[in-house]
């Protein structure tokens, strides 16, 4: 029996040096996007105890106002939202947010469609604190159609459907660049590295280095002084894409503040309790082991 | 043990009342607290209470989510959000569900594989592995029917990928894959009908755990020396020796749960089920959950789609199978030389499977090696690290489990329970 053993010992070593080779070396998929990166200050709500910057987030919903609500749309977010808790326009003197009066004013400043309760004709009225934010398209073959058949994806929880989040939206619009020669782009679409896609068929080049990321339909969107920020900051690319990225990471989680909060607590305590447990294990054990 | 006789003695006049007509008091003390367990059982013993604790986390929160949930494709996907947003704590019990599905399975493999190493399956325990072996098929089917609530983009191509699979069975698949959809396409009455199931195979489940759990306290516990309890020296009341231990790993696993429901909730999770369900566009690269992975690499290891199906479900049927594919006298692999190896074997090509799963089949191993086309695949790909890794697995219980058990030479094994752990104590102290 003593060969099987060896045998058994060759085989172990065999397969886990193949596993480990297989895993060191992740299968790169042809083309690829490049790596999302964050902005060079970095986001303030990364790390277990990573916080909503609330100045930024507030810079970040006039960039989305002002730029990104033109196309797309965020059906998820009401604008009582941005008065919640850890939100852009948080003030705690109102605790509930449809007393905050800047939400309220943000809100009026929208129009929104409804039913005449007397009369059952449709109307447009003044947004309240409660309504969602309207979509600038009523469907999706109107997006479509305005925007050369591609729709333009909701925003209200972009940064959790995307690889690498956050950073991800700060790569993509910081990103934008002229496509490599050889790299055939049709009209209407633009190159950008971080937009994963493959674009072999598009590639007239070196069929091993077909550069990365894709095309897609949206034209680079902001370019530097195009927002004025209220406070002061510099309106730069950098500025712009970074503040609009923390905008959307806080409408994607809303509650990530709370969540990491609650989460030390329950870990402090989970510690606590195992100590005392470990204890109890200890004094009531002895002398059986 | 069944043989254990009731040694509950009801004090208190209502207690004596209760158990002259039902004795659910006297149940409980036998099975909980004075219940005899072996007292060499180590910290592997205690998944069994952990997996106890994940199916109620799990359907605690799940009957919460189903207050909330709208099973509808127009509405799912927005009523999961709202969850998360507008129902007070919302954001936490959804976590805990989505989460606690990932933490419930790392629970059962490792359980599974306990079960494996010290030879539970083996006589008298061949029902109670059966069982368990129901409630991980369940398990399954309860988790790919859950991943399909959100309707996000995962969620529907997953459905549409795995229920399809059942239309590659000659001749009946077709009707069978109709009526199980509801429709000839996932659409609103599978969603409707996965939302219905999804809640009634939790108790399907914990129905199976009562048996598993009954089946466990008529044959006892098995232990790491797999030698049965001879007398009460080799034993301790399970309360509170194995409660307080039982609690120690349970407040530690809590602790690994909300590392991830707290810190990295979305990190077990696909980014594109944050995407709501499009039957026009399809991921470039759909793939289950990572609990899931291992069994859906063998699933495209086969290069017949139907032969697939074979292997995939062939390779949980051979769990079932497992106590008398056996043939070892020997309980538990510390006393079998040999076998141990092909245990430690058998987890890596498990492990390894599930990565395969996660990859693209056609992608190179390792890049840039030259390699050649056999039976439709580059030998240097995914896809036949896949096919090597399936045969081991099916190798594992077919051939080596049967062949090694008659040819092993296996270690002395103690003669009781007692005689186990004193020889450890010596050991340590040297």
């Amino acid at each position: 029996m003593k060969s099987l053993k060896t045998i058994g010992l060759k085989t172990v070593g065999a397969l886990i040096a193949a596993t480990v080779m297989a895993s060191a070396v992740p299968a790169l998929a042809a083309g690829g996007a490049q790596h999302a990166h964050e902005p060079k200050e970095g986001f303030s709500f990364t790390g277990p105890f990573g916080t909503y910057d609330q100045a930024q987030l507030q810079r970040g919903y006039k960039v989305y106002r002002e730029v990104c609500a033109a196309c797309h749309s965020m059906n998820l977010l009401s604008f009582r939202n941005l008065g919640e808790k850890d939100g852009p326009f948080y003030d705690p003197k109102f605790k509930n947010p449809n007393d905050n009066p800047v939400v309220k004013q943000i809100a009026s400043e929208f129009e929104v469609a409804d039913i005449d309760s007397e009369t059952g004709d449709a109307i447009t009225r003044k947004a309240t604190t409660s309504d969602r934010f309207p979509a600038p398209f009523p469907n999706t073959a109107a997006a479509a159609a305005s925007n050369g058949g591609a729709v333009p994806p909701d925003l209200s929880v972009i940064t959790k459907a995307r690889h690498g989040g956050a950073s991800y939206v700060y790569s993509l619009l910081t990103g934008y660049k002229a496509p490599p020669a050889g790299l055939k782009i049709a009209e209407g679409q633009h190159y950008n590295p971080y937009f994963p896609g493959d674009l072999t068929s598009a590639w007239s080049g070196d069929h091993k280095h077909v550069p990365a990321g894709g095309v897609l339909a949206m034209a680079p969107p902001l370019s530097a002084g195009q927002v004025t920020f209220d406070d002061g900051r510099e309106s730069t690319l950098s500025h712009q894409a970074a503040d609009v990225a923390a905008f959307l990471e806080w409408a994607g989680e809303p509650k990530a503040t709370l969540r990491k909060k609650t989460g030390v607590a329950v870990l402090a305590y989970l510690l606590l309790f195992f100590g005392l447990t470990y204890a109890s294990y200890r004094m009531v054990w002895r002398g059986k082991h | 043990m069944s043989d254990h006789p009731s040694t509950y003695v009801p004090k208190t006049g209502i207690e004596k009342w209760l158990d002259s007509r039902l004795p659910i008091v006297r149940l409980a003390y036998d099975s909980f607290v004075d219940y005899p367990t072996p007292k060499n059982l180590n910290y592997w013993w205690t998944f069994g209470g952990i997996l106890s604790v994940c199916l109620a986390v799990q359907i605690i929160t799940g009957i919460i989510l189903a207050m909330h949930y709208t099973p509808h494709i127009d509405y799912a996907f927005n009523s999961v959000e709202r969850i998360m947003r507008d129902v007070n704590y919302g954001w936490l019990i959804r976590y805990v569900h989505a989460n606690g599905a990932s933490m419930f399975f790392f629970a059962v493999y490792v359980h599974m594989l306990r079960g494996l190493y010290y030879g539970s399956y083996k006589a008298p325990r061949e029902v109670l592995w059966i069982l368990g072996c129901i409630i991980f098929f369940l398990m399954i089917a309860t988790a790919f029917m859950g991943y399909v609530l959100p309707w996000g983009q995962m969620s529907f191509h997953g459905a549409v990928v795995i229920t399809n699979l059942i239309g590659s069975i000659p001749v009946i698949g077709t009707p069978i894959l109709t009526w199980l959809q509801g429709g000839f396409a996932v659409d609103q009455a599978t969603l409707n009908r996965f939302f219905s199931l999804h809640y009634l195979l939790p108790f399907v489940i914990a129905g199976v755990v009562i048996l598993h759990i009954w089946a466990l306290h008529v044959s006892g516990q098995n232990n790491p020396a797999g030698v049965e309890i001879k007398s009460k020296e080799d034993t301790v009341p399970f309360t509170p020796y194995a409660t307080v231990k039982d609690g120690v790993a349970i407040i530690a696993f809590l602790f690994l749960f909300s590392v991830f429901v707290f810190f990295m909730p979305n990190s077990l999770g696909h980014a594109d089920n944050y995407i709501q369900a499009n039957p026009l566009v399809t991921p470039a690269h759909i793939v289950p959950e990572w609990y899931l992975l291992t069994f859906y690499a063998i699933l495209r290891a086969i290069p017949d789609k139907f032969l697939g199906v074979v292997a995939m479900f062939g390779a949980i049927a051979v769990i079932f199978a497992l106590p008398w594919l056996d043939t070892s006298k020997v309980k538990s692999m510390r006393y079998r030389p040999v076998m141990r190896w092909f245990f430690v074997i058998f987890v890596v090509v498990c492990l390894g499977l599930g990565w395969c799963g996660a990859q693209l089949p056609d992608a190179q191993v390792i890049p840039g090696f030259p390699s050649f086309n056999l039976i439709d695949g580059q030998l240097n790909s995914y896809l036949w690290l896949t096919r090597l890794f399936t045969l081991y697995y099916f190798a594992f219980f077919l051939f080596i489990m049967p062949w090694i058990g008659l040819k092993e030479d296996p270690l002395p094994v103690p003669a009781s329970i007692s005689e186990a752990v004193l020889a450890e104590h010596n050991k340590k102290k040297g």
